[in-house]
């Protein structure tokens, strides 16, 4: 009898401990499986859903934690699955926003006319390869031809003896999409290993000899080198003239024109608040430094 | 003849104790409701199942015009993209090759372990079996596949690539995390049907004169064959339809690799990368419905292995 007991409260020794430890990520989780998708009118209180982009999930999790302490009661739930999963979702009215790195226009299937495109931030791309490659800056058609194959070691660039690991995002991916139209010039990367989330495109890089693949500015850090191109160093200054050009908005479209707490949750986005803090410190361009402006069909025109 | 009898003596009770006997039959009609509706929305839930997964994944074949050999035999994977002809181009061949490399490769290295550990618990030491293994494999049984995944990243992946060589990335990895998953699966199936041979057969075998390693090996093992059998298809259906683990270690390169240590990918890994991508209703996000129906073909057929050995069971 007394074994029972003492291996009862040991067991519940343990699930204290281990409900201690992630409690606050279960109470979260359950809200947005509770409240997921619910639209109410009432500004401030209520909840609602944006999904898609996760090159853009971290500045909305943020803006969105940062909204909801100020507003009690309102709860936005905030997730990633990809811009194509973004704007079919809001295209379909299941969710509230659709994230997404592409314009609607460039996606397949998408009838782009009944979404009301918010440009909500800029952010740049760029090449990134492991610390050991040696190589800092390359020529663009140096980048072209390492994707498309036509380049296998890096001592061909100037860099070490050493292969180089071609890392691709997922085919259908936005960072992808933008890399490849704005970086390769509209090339097909040659068939390599693919990865479906840039927190592990970044991992691997890190730790793989040899390894390039491409990454938001949001997720440059010390571990990996960023490679300048034709001698432009990847800066948010450099996006803002379009000297880099590898950069995209990043798109909050809703359904129709929005309304209630989805209107006051876009309206914080954009306010200067977050614009001038927020975006610069997660490494995103604010809209409103821009002086170039580009189109769905890529047209650059000055502003 | 016997329900109609029981029925007589309902009858019969009736007149004596009326309310108590009613309240039986209406328990015993409840009883039958209740589980009547659950077997009905199981059926209900399979069908339903199999036909949206079938009528979605023929319509890359009847919407998209795919052709169905290019399917199987074809090398290239790049549903969003057309053919001359405007077809999508699906060639799922070399994700077929990574799924079934990935799933045999980790029988053939699991099977012998699990089946191994299973003799040692049963036969072996069975108080020390039952005790300490048995609740350490039932864990390995509760861990994420994520975490498995990341532990495939982090450390399998790194130790290939400096003691084989290539980039980690590739059959092998996933051969080695998916080896970790289906043990606990394998074990405790395999120690079932070892538990499920007779006292007799293992006392006449003694008896006869044979050593424990003999009675072991030529009797036990022999006569527990096709449970064990089964047990190493439960864990290749296991293996087969993993997708999370397998994705992180894999590379996902729909390529058929030339060695081991290549990125490859598989049916699932490809499926749960594209899933996020895709637009419901386009080549690409049919193509997706496509490859899990193929997923759930080879359950079926996964099933009926099993079921043709469970048939062969005899002591």
């Amino acid at each position: 009898m007394r074994k029972r007991i003492i291996a009862l409260f040991s067991m519940l020794l343990v699930f204290a401990i281990v409900a201690a430890g992630c409690g606050s990520g279960s109470e979260t989780d359950s809200k947005a499986n509770a409240e997921g998708g619910n639209k109410k009118e009432e500004t401030t209180k209520g909840s609602i859903t944006a999904v898609g982009s996760s090159a853009l999930q971290p500045l909305v999790d943020e803006a969105a934690n940062q909204f909801m302490s100020k507003h009690s009661g309102s709860t936005i739930n905030v997730q990633g699955g990809g811009s194509g999963t973004g704007l079919s979702q809001i295209s379909e009215g299941a969710v509230d926003i659709g994230n997404s790195d592409i314009f609607a226009e460039e996606k397949d299937g998408i009838d782009a006319s009944k979404l009301v495109d918010h440009k909500v931030a800029v952010v740049g791309m760029g090449p990134v390869v492991n610390k050991e490659a040696g190589v800092e800056d390359i020529t663009k058609q140096q980048l072209i031809d390492i994707f498309t194959g036509k380049i296998k070691n890096w001592k061909d660039v100037g860099g070490k003896d050493q292969e180089i690991v071609l890392i691709n995002r997922a085919e259908g991916s936005g960072t992808r999409a933008v890399f490849e139209a704005t970086a390769l010039d509209g090339a097909t990367p040659a068939q390599a290993q693919e990865q479906d989330s840039s927190g592990t495109v970044q991992k691997i890089v890190s730790e793989t000899p040899g390894a390039i693949s491409y990454l938001a500015f949001s997720y440059f850090n010390d571990s990996i080198t960023p490679l300048k191109v034709d001698g432009v160093e990847p800066t948010a200054t450099n996006v803002e003239t379009n000297e880099w050009k590898i950069w995209a908005y990043e798109h909050m479209y809703t359904n129709g024109d929005p309304t209630g707490l989805t209107k006051e949750f876009l309206d914080f986005i954009l306010s200067d608040e977050i614009q001038s803090s927020l975006i610069t410190e997660l490494g995103y361009i604010p809209v409103t430094g821009m002086k170039v402006e580009r189109d769905a069909e890529g047209k650059i025109t000055n502003k | 003849m016997k329900g109609e009898s029981i029925l007589e003596l309902k009858d019969i009770k009736m007149t004596e104790k009326q309310w108590n006997s009613s309240t039986k039959i209406w328990t015993e009609q409840r009883g039958r409701m209740i589980t009547l509706t659950s077997v009905s929305i199981m059926i209900i839930i399979a069908v339903s199942i199999l036909y949206f997964v079938a009528s979605k994944g023929f319509s890359t074949f009847t919407v998209n015009k795919a052709s169905i050999i290019d399917f199987f035999t074809g090398m290239q994977w790049k549903p969003s993209t057309l053919d001359d002809l405007g077809r999508p181009i699906v060639g799922a061949l070399p994700l077929i090759f990574g799924s079934f490399a990935v799933t045999l490769l980790a029988a053939i290295i699991c099977a012998p372990l699990a089946i191994g550990a299973a003799v040692f618990m049963t036969e072996i030491s069975p108080k020390f079996g039952k005790k300490i293994l048995q609740p350490v494999i039932e864990l390995l049984v509760g861990i994420p596949s994520v975490v498995y995944g990341f532990v495939g990243l982090s450390v399998v992946v790194p130790f290939l690539r400096e003691n084989i060589g290539g980039s980690g990335f590739g059959i092998a990895a996933g051969t080695i995390v998916l080896t970790i998953m289906i043990l606990p699966t394998i074990t405790s199936l395999s120690v079932d049907a070892i538990e499920a041979v007779p006292m007799q057969i293992r006392e006449a075998s003694l008896a006869l004169g044979a050593t424990r390693w003999q009675t072991i090996y030529r009797v036990i093992l022999k006569t527990s064959l096709p449970g064990l059998l089964t047990a190493i298809v439960f864990g290749m259906a296991r293996a087969f339809g993993e997708a999370l683990a397998v994705q992180m270690v894999i590379g996902n390169s729909t390529v058929i690799p030339s060695s081991l240590v290549e990125p490859a990918s598989t049916l699932t890994s490809i499926l749960t990368m594209g899933m996020g991508y895709t637009v419901m209703g386009k080549a690409e996000n049919n193509a997706l419905w496509s490859l899990a129906l193929v997923l759930l073909l080879m359950s079926l057929i996964f099933i009926i292995i099993i079921r043709i050995l469970g048939r062969r069971r005899v002591y």
